[in-house]
């Protein structure tokens, strides 16, 4: 338990020059530890001067006296002043302590170094003896140890520097490594400078942080380890320590457990100090690291400022078909900040998609069609929600159904197809776990009945060998077998609404095509609306009925595709057209070479401008 | 999988060669006058001398180590200088207790940390803070001190509890309860603290995962997809650092038998480390060595079990 080595996720600091004790004062955790530790070290360094009492004179008549006169903590067993000996011993626990981190340090880092700036052959043998002392107990050793060397604190807490060093050597090996490549250094070694100079310069500053944060730890649990040790009485009798008063005092426990405070507090109160600064200097480093709230996607566009316009809309065709399946108005999507206010991603967004219809839904990275996607399931990331608008679906309004309602209908109702297929199957289970998991829990079918289902899916969307696929986990299967498998698990129960998020953005073009044919065939059989989010006009011209236009979180035309593809009315959706035909003769040469890309660019060009 | 099993096993049979190779001429390299050790100082020279020639410290180091390493691998670790009991038999007798503890507190600490863990990611909010700041300081506060404190609360102040003693599990099922209950409390709080963190941080990088959102978009609830799934993917990162603490946790039980009086490894431990009786702790060393070996073994079949990616390779 005291032995566990801190390989606690330690942050990946990159700001070389952090004034890191002006960072620490800011932080009231940080400064209370800090306060208290170098209380420590000045009890430690003056003690002579401090104790008011020599710590080895014993008085018999004042054995366990209790605090107060002229003991202020009281007197121990042998009647010799607590708080003496408490000064006195502050000096074993520091100087064990620093022991054993200038120890771990040295070889640690040292051994960090090189494995991280040299590489390869040092570094496979370091990490294996790495590996070798971290599997030894630290306090079998240590006490194997005190068997052949006596009583010697500071010789057990070297050695117990040599068993942490591993912790060092990690974290320094993978700092050094991460920076070996960066530019900056290959700058340095172009301009000549030798190497001693650039590990000096800047492979030092990287590994400087992360290095005081593990020390700190290490020195936490060098006191414990050396007060265990003077606890289980193999420290040198001779000198005061905490452990040992904590022995001489477990000794007393009945007649006089106050006695136990003392040398607890010092110990614990010491151990917790190190640790919160270890934490302290994490948070204000981690803090400093960087804009501390990652963006999102979609955030950057909102930042964009656009000014209210009339969203072009394009006149619907005499007799179109199906009823609104979806509709969807003045939708807005925002992020909560740490600050209180929302950052709005989408903003007043209304479009409608039909039954057996499919809705292309085009716009640039960023441009908030996938924030649109998610907000229809209502599954946006922690911090999204709906700001306004509703989203009618099936006489329900999904902006404010509860979160039961909204189970129920995923899956069932409404499906989803995301874009990158081989991260959004679970890697523990098998691709026909996944499958029958929902068909069992929607439908309410038995296990023999949920397997023929899925295998048939399987078959259904162009998978070769369904049950080896059905066997298999997702890492044994390629990308366009994942997204196959995806789009079968989305139709599995037969839904109303399939919202397909960029679903072939993640392939090779071959798979691309192959893939955009099962959807519309599917969407024929099953009679559903698809809501087909793309950055790529091919595919609309391909796929879609009708297509709304999105920039920086608002539509900015919307219509059939026929008619938006004849006429583009707004300049943003003018511009799209543009750079694929712009582009075009650029890439001459490449799409020859490819027949998938050449149909699709042909199609989009085509489309573009009949 | 056998190949695995063997290799893995392999590498542990090398690792604990290793380790008592290095143990047995650290030990025997320090030297000083045993014999005199053993029999004090009023001994005379003579039987001083039979001593030292009895325990065959008279040899060269090569041929000592050549008869030790002999009877190991036939499973005899010669006797304790100072008991003269074969160190096989002082071993095997005391594991049975340290292992119940160390048993119990990693099923404990398995037990309460994943609770609190996914407790702690899934709820965010003033339950992650307040799980966060206790297994900090869980962490931190050395074991013996929880022991010592579980002492006095519960045992002397409250009288729940016999503050010291053993009770074996044959004798009595009740008795062996309630003889480990606190010293399995002392031992689990800093290992708690541990895997609660690993457990928390693990949970929240599962549930950042893509496929995430796709079970919630195919109607599983919620429940579903992060006690099944979530938990799933999140119980590899977990049990690593579960088993570095059984390995931290045997060190632990030395200090936490001393203070509850507990007759497992942790004294014979003590006991031979002060006297320095060499054969004993060197028989501990490789006990230990083969506990933690088998413990690897078993982890790294179970992450092959939890993660498919493991098995194949």
């Amino acid at each position: 338990m005291t032995a566990a080595l801190p390989l606690g996720p330690t942050p990946a600091v990159s700001t070389a020059r952090v004034p890191l004790l002006r960072r620490l004062v800011r932080n009231p955790t940080g400064v209370v530890a800090l306060v208290w530790l170098v209380l420590i070290v000045l009890a430690a360094v003056l003690a002579p001067l401090l104790a008011p009492h020599d710590p080895a004179t014993a008085s018999a008549r004042d054995v366990l006296a209790p605090p107060g006169g002229a003991y202020p903590l009281g007197a121990d067993s042998s009647g010799r002043d607590i708080l003496s000996r408490l000064l006195f011993a502050s000096r074993v626990s520091l100087t064990g302590a620093a022991t054993t981190v200038v120890v771990a340090a040295a070889l640690g880092i040292s051994a960090g170094l090189i494995a991280g700036y040299h590489g390869r052959r040092f570094e496979s043998v370091a990490s294996w003896v790495a590996s070798l002392i971290m599997s030894l107990n630290a306090v079998v050793v240590l006490l194997a140890v005190r068997s052949v060397l006596g009583p010697s604190m500071v010789g057990a807490m070297a050695v117990f520097g040599v068993l942490i060093a591993p912790a060092f050597y990690r974290v320094v090996a993978a700092a050094v490594s991460g920076v070996r490549h960066e530019l900056y250094v290959d700058a340095a070694r172009v301009a000549g400078l030798s190497d001693s100079r650039i590990i000096a310069r800047h492979v030092l500053t990287v590994v400087r942080a992360p290095a005081i944060i593990l020390a700190a730890g290490i020195a936490g649990i060098a006191i414990a380890i050396s007060a265990g040790l003077d606890f289980l009485g193999l420290g040198d009798p001779g000198r005061p320590s905490w452990g040992g008063m904590l022995n001489a005092a477990f000794g007393v426990i009945y007649r006089a457990p106050l006695q136990l405070l003392w040398p607890s507090a010092a110990i614990g109160l010491t151990c917790i100090a190190l640790v919160l600064l270890g934490n302290a200097l994490r948070d204000e480093l981690e803090r400093s690291a960087g804009p501390a709230p990652r963006r999102r996607r979609g955030r950057t566009a909102a930042a964009v400022t656009v000014a209210t316009e009339p969203v072009v809309v394009h006149e619907e065709p005499v007799g179109a078909r199906g009823g609104d399946l979806l509709r969807i108005q003045s939708l807005s999507v925002g992020y909560d900040q740490p600050d209180g206010s929302v950052t709005t991603v989408v903003r007043d967004v209304s479009f409608t998609v039909r039954r057996g219809e499919v809705h292309g839904l085009i716009g640039e990275s960023g441009s908030g069609k996938t924030q649109t996607a998610w907000s229809i399931l209502r599954l946006l990331p922690p911090g999204g929600r709906i700001v306004g608008g509703t989203i009618e679906f099936e006489d329900a309004d999904l902006a404010s159904a509860s979160n039961r309602q909204m189970t129920a209908l995923r899956g069932a109702k409404i499906a989803y197809v995301p874009q990158e297929p081989m991260s959004n199957l679970d890697p523990a289970f098998t691709i026909g776990h996944q499958l029958t998991e929902p068909l069992r829990l929607t439908l309410g079918i038995g296990a023999a009945e949920a397997r023929e289902r899925a295998l048939a899916l399987l078959t259904r969307v162009g998978i070769p060998d369904p049950p080896r696929t059905y066997a298999a986990y997702p890492h044994q299967i390629s990308g366009g077998m994942a997204q196959r498998v995806l789009i079968a698990g989305a139709v599995s129960c037969n839904p109303d609404l399939l919202i397909a998020d960029e679903p072939t953005t993640a392939l090779d073009v071959t798979v691309q095509a192959e893939v955009l044919d099962l959807l519309r065939d599917l969407r024929a059989e099953f009679d559903m609306g698809v809501l087909l989010v793309t950055h790529d006009l091919g595919v609309v011209a391909d796929l879609c009925d009708r297509v709304s236009v999105m920039r920086a979180g608002r539509i900015v035309e919307t219509g059939p595709t026929r008619s938006l593809f004849a006429d583009p009315r707004h300049e943003y959706t003018r511009a799209l057209f543009d750079a694929v035909l712009e582009d075009g003769p650029a890439r001459g040469p490449l799409i020859d070479t490819d027949p998938t890309t050449t149909a699709d660019t042909a199609t989009a060009t085509q489309g573009a401008r009949p | 999988m056998l190949r695995f099993v063997l290799r893995r096993l392999a590498a542990g049979v090398v690792l604990v060669v290793v380790i008592a190779v290095a143990t047995f001429f650290l030990l025997h390299a320090a030297g000083g006058d045993i014999g005199r050790r053993i029999l004090g100082q009023t001994a005379s020279a003579e039987t001083v001398q039979f001593k030292n020639q009895q325990l065959g410290l008279d040899q060269p180091l090569l041929s000592q180590f050549g008869h030790w390493l002999s009877g190991a691998v036939r499973g005899d670790l010669g006797t304790s200088w100072f008991s003269g009991q074969p160190v096989v038999d002082a071993i095997t007798s005391r594991t049975a207790v340290t292992l119940s503890l160390v048993i119990g507190a990693t099923l404990v600490t398995a037990v309460i940390a994943v609770l609190l863990g996914v407790l702690a990611a899934q709820r965010g909010g003033w339950v992650d803070r307040v799980v966060q700041l206790a297994s900090v300081l869980g962490t931190a506060v050395p074991g013996f001190l929880v022991a010592i404190g579980l002492v006095l609360v519960f045992a002397i102040d409250l009288g729940w509890f016999e503050p010291t003693g053993y009770t074996s599990l044959s004798d009595s099922a009740g008795g062996w309860l309630a003889a480990i209950t606190l010293p399995v409390l002392a031992l689990s709080i800093g290992s708690i603290a541990s895997v609660t963190q690993q457990v928390r941080g693990a949970m929240l990088d599962a549930l950042r995962q893509d496929w995430v959102r796709t079970l919630r978009s195919r109607g599983l609830p919620e429940s579903r997809v992060v006690y099944e799934h979530v938990l799933r993917n999140a119980a590899g990162p977990a049990l690593s650092v579960l088993a570095v603490q059984f390995i931290a946790l045997i060190g632990g039980a030395i200090f936490v038998e001393t203070i509850f009086a507990i007759p497992g490894l942790g004294q014979v431990a003590v006991g031979a480390t002060s006297q320095g009786d060499i054969p004993l702790v060197l028989g501990l060393v490789i006990a230990v060595s083969l506990l933690v070996v088998v413990v690897n073994l078993v982890v790294d079949l179970l992450q092959g079990w939890l993660n498919p990616k493991v098995r194949r390779a």
